[in-house]
């Protein structure tokens, strides 16, 4: 596929970047063809992050060389970067909510490039010519999040651009949207741009890139050409050890009703959040529901609804009831009494206090489990329940007494499920659980997931990671501006309907109308 | 840059212990130097400020009645600083506690019973947490911040303070002193020995340091200050209720400093002056983070801020030392104090590249 010319756009050779405690980057080498789309792959933790910032020189490496069309420089910041035609488009968007379109690309280009209405003109013919439609006076507030996207996209193709560097942008795209992505990215190739891809995403690396370097604990630990590996191939290259990453779970019909959300309206006052409005949702004991939905479509307000954290008042309490018992109006504390247990969004911050030990961060949530008396923390017994959890779900810590900050995500989340989990909770409401954790927890987690729905616990599941909800889940549904869409089985939908859900298209439609090449990202690590 | 700093990802156990050590040479080693340049005997100056106050009976009991206050409003101070409520109002809680005390007191001169002393103190206490209540409420109805609102309310009470002492509190017969008439005997504060000034408000200030160190130590209670104040978001996902706990931690601060101004009017003054506290509420600050927020730190910090109280003062009196220079040194070692804990969580780096570049100017030189 790649006629490669005499002179890589870029290489990388020997790179090592150290941080404390930690070698990020060891030595890795990299080359990238003009015109090419070239995939970096890893596990969140793997250096991906490191070497994209060196590359746009927001860090600087410790050893190693970087060239430039052969030419080897010092890349000292990212102004330097984009004089030399590299763009980056960051998984967190760097935009002003309050300002245009116009006005967020201006800024970015200086004030030499021109005003705002100056570069109207070239915006649109820009949006256009690469089939990202952008109407340059809008308020980014008002975009949606693959709106947004563009935008920043269209911010790099404004200038001549050489390599234009993308950290994971399908993660916040609905298939569809992302399948425009790729689109646009494809055609960027053909003109000669390069092309440097972020993900994990086995799928979309297979359909999109061309060549692929795999990185693994700082180190690359293979090159290869996507579309002839297997999955399973590449999930080896990326996790070492790709046993027990087998993931058909049997699909199963719940049992009696735990959780019911019946008409739930909840106005938010945030101008930028989002409001709910008649949401309906049962989940059975012995079930997983599975929740998608494209970030910022409500997921946070319901969240925030079902823990507790946000309360309906007195009157409205019957809108969410756990056991027939309506709970809408009660505390946290008091709904875990009842049976409720919740692994939340973010791990750190939320679900686990930073700075407080393991041991302590289990009483955070397990108090009631007969760990206190007259008011007093019985530590042996925190310490012991502590313990537990850690030896029964293989977290990867020194002891008990070690900080939340100091465990990676991946075992951190495990942590924090075995404490849920070990409550043994009648519903167990968890949100993105394998977000940002690594192959190998994630299928622990998905396994420990099943495990206690086979015990008969309701669960559901939001989680932006469509793979991941078709998995586990044994009914689906999307979140789409604060309304869901009917729960349908999820042995009889398809990724592409479920793309329409997240999308605000409810009704059904005929299925001619909904195949195409979302097929992708549906491709699973089996 | 020469030296830099680096996490270490989590506390180092050696430092924890070693850090006021090191503190402690390096104060003792700047001292020396600025007594040095000031064509002082260091030895001598070391001894008059440090060593001489603590070298009798007399001295020791001293040391106590003046730690006794700064405790009680640091111990208090400290359940809020778990909370990162920043109360910086324990002055204002003590002087309102020294006021309301000394209102009941005036009234109750001719009791023959201990009571007096009871109402007197459960007077000060309670407006002392009253005081406090106020910032809660403002913080928690308002959402006001608590530092401008507890520091505003510093004013407001000393100005009461003046007010009453200045006016309906003063002694009829006191010549016009701004001072109220001297409490009763079964008001005050009975003294432990006879020599000496120290009084039995050190049973309350031991109470206290027991009942805060549970609290912080060993309950739930104290485990969901910590919790809100290291992770607000953390604290309301499992249900802790933020503002209730907002009132209890400025309630039991307040409480604690109000029970320390009526402990130094009922105690070593006996009557109501405009001067009750030299800034003991302000002291109590440092001292709250000078013993990490740590009850037993708090104990020694408190005692530390003490000494350097009447050390200063005897050899102001004794060497003829400016006070400048005396609070030169306590500012000197409250700084090498709270600077070298930063080693706990830091470990000091030499930078590799500023070596580089120092070859590079030698060369070109």
């Amino acid at each position: 596929m790649s006629s490669s010319p005499p002179v890589p756009r870029l290489q990388l050779q020997g790179i090592t970047k150290r941080y404390p405690g930690c070698l990020a980057n060891d030595r890795i080498d990299l080359s990238i063809e003009p015109g090419e789309i070239h995939a970096l792959l890893g596990e969140n933790g793997a250096g991906k992050s490191t070497l994209m910032k060196i590359i746009y020189g927001v860090t600087q490496p410790d050893s190693g060389s970087i060239v430039w069309h052969g030419e080897p420089l010092k890349m000292r910041d990212p102004a330097m970067a984009r004089q030399l035609g590299i763009g980056m488009v960051f998984q967190h968007f760097s935009l002003f909510e309050t300002l245009t379109v116009a006005e967020n690309i201006a800024l970015a280009m200086g004030s030499e490039a021109g005003t705002p209405k100056q570069l109207e003109p070239r915006i649109r013919e820009v949006s256009q010519r690469y089939g990202m439609p952008l109407e340059p006076q809008r308020l980014v507030h008002s975009l949606s999040i693959g709106e947004r996207q563009r935008v920043e996209i269209v911010r790099c193709l404004m200038q001549d651009i050489k390599l234009l560097i993308l950290d994971e942008p399908t993660s916040v795209l609905t298939p569809q949207e992302a399948d425009e992505l790729f689109a646009t990215l494809r055609r960027l190739a053909a003109e000669g741009c390069s092309i440097l891809f972020i993900s994990h995403k086995l799928g979309e690396v297979r359909a999109l890139c061309q060549s692929a370097t795999v990185l693994r604990g700082g180190r690359v630990s293979g090159h290869c050409v996507p579309a002839d590996c297997s999955d399973l191939e590449l999930a080896k290259l990326m996790v070492g050890d790709a046993e027990g990453l087998e993931s058909s779970y049997p699909k199963v019909s719940g049992g009696r009703v735990r959780l019911r959300v019946d008409d739930l309206n909840w106005h938010n006052i945030d101008p930028f959040g989002t409001s709910l409005t008649s949401l309906r949702l049962e989940v059975r004991s012995g079930e997983i529901v599975g929740i998608a939905g494209v970030a910022g479509n409500g997921q946070d307000e319901l969240l925030a609804l079902l823990s507790g954290e946000v309360r309906l008042p007195r009157g409205e309490r019957e809108r969410i009831s756990l056991d027939d018992h309506p709970i809408a109006n009660l505390y946290p504390d008091a709904r875990r009494s009842r049976g409720l247990a919740f692994v939340p969004a973010e791990r750190l911050g939320h679900g686990a206090v930073p700075d407080m030990s393991l041991s302590d961060n289990a009483l955070l949530t397990a108090f009631q489990q007969g760990l206190l008396s007259k008011g007093l923390i019985k530590r042996a017994k925190v310490l012991a329940f502590a313990e537990e959890i850690i030896q029964r779900f293989a977290v990867k810590t020194p002891n008990a007494q070690a900080p939340a900050r100091s465990l990676s995500g991946g075992n951190l989340q495990k942590f924090i499920l075995g404490r849920e989990i070990m409550q043994q909770p009648k519903l167990l409401v968890a949100a993105h659980p394998t977000w940002g954790v690594d192959v190998g927890a994630a299928a622990a987690i998905h396994r420990a997931l099943i495990a206690l729905r086979d015990a008969g616990a309701a669960i559901l599941v939001i989680s932006e990671d469509l793979d991941e909800l078709f998995q586990i889940s044994d009914r689906i549904g999307a979140l789409s501006g604060g309304t869901l869409s009917p729960l349908a089985a999820t042995a009889s939908t398809t990724p592409a309907d479920v793309g329409r859900w997240m999308a605000g298209q409810f009704a059904p439609q005929a299925p001619h109308l909904c195949t195409g090449s979302s097929a992708s990202s549906a491709a699973t690590l089996s | 840059m020469l030296l830099s700093l680096e996490p270490r990802g989590q506390q180092s156990r050696a430092m924890l212990w070693l850090s006021p050590l090191l503190a402690a040479v390096l104060t003792l080693l700047c001292g020396s130097l600025l007594f040095l340049l000031l064509g002082l005997s260091p030895g001598l100056t070391l001894h008059t400020l440090l060593i001489a106050p603590i070298s009798d009976w007399y001295g020791v009991s001293e040391l106590l009645v003046k730690a006794l206050p700064i405790l009680l409003c640091a111990l208090g101070l400290a359940v809020a600083y778990q909370a990162r409520i920043w109360n910086i109002g324990a002055e204002g809680q003590l002087l309102l506690g020294a006021l309301a005390g000394s209102a009941v007191a005036v009234n109750v001169i001719d009791w023959e019973s201990r009571w007096a002393l009871v109402w007197v103190l459960a007077a000060g206490t309670f407006a002392g947490a009253a005081w406090g209540g106020l910032t809660a409420w403002l913080r928690t109805q308002f959402n006001a911040n608590e530092i401008l609102t507890s520091i505003m309310l510093n004013y407001i009470a000393l100005n009461l303070l003046l007010y009453f002492v200045h006016g309906p509190l003063k002694d009829p017969e006191g010549y016009n002193f701004p001072q109220s008439a001297m409490f009763g005997d079964m008001a005050r504060l009975p003294l432990l020995s006879d020599d000496g000034r120290l009084h039995s408000g050190i049973y309350f200030a031991l109470l206290a340091l027991v009942v805060i160190w549970v609290l912080l130590q060993k309950s739930f209670l104290g485990f969901q200050i910590k919790v809100l104040g290291l992770d607000r978001r953390a604290a309301g996902f499992v249900g802790f209720r933020e503002k209730s706990l907002v009132w209890f931690a400025l309630l039991v601060s307040g409480a604690l400093a109000g029970l320390a101004g009526v402990s130094e009017v009922a105690g070593p003054i006996g009557q109501l002056v405009p001067q009750v506290s030299p800034g003991y509420g302000y002291a109590a600050i440092t001292v709250a983070f000078l013993g990490r927020l740590n009850p037993l730190g708090i104990v020694f910090a408190s005692l530390l801020m003490a000494l350097l109280y009447i050390g200063g003062e005897s050899a102001q009196l004794s060497l003829n030392l400016p006070q400048a220079i005396t609070q030169l040194f306590q500012g000197m070692m409250l700084f090498f104090l709270l600077a070298c804990d930063v080693l706990i969580l830091y470990r000091p780096r030499m930078k590799a590249v500023w070596k580089k570049r120092l070859v590079g100017k030698a060369a070109v030189a």
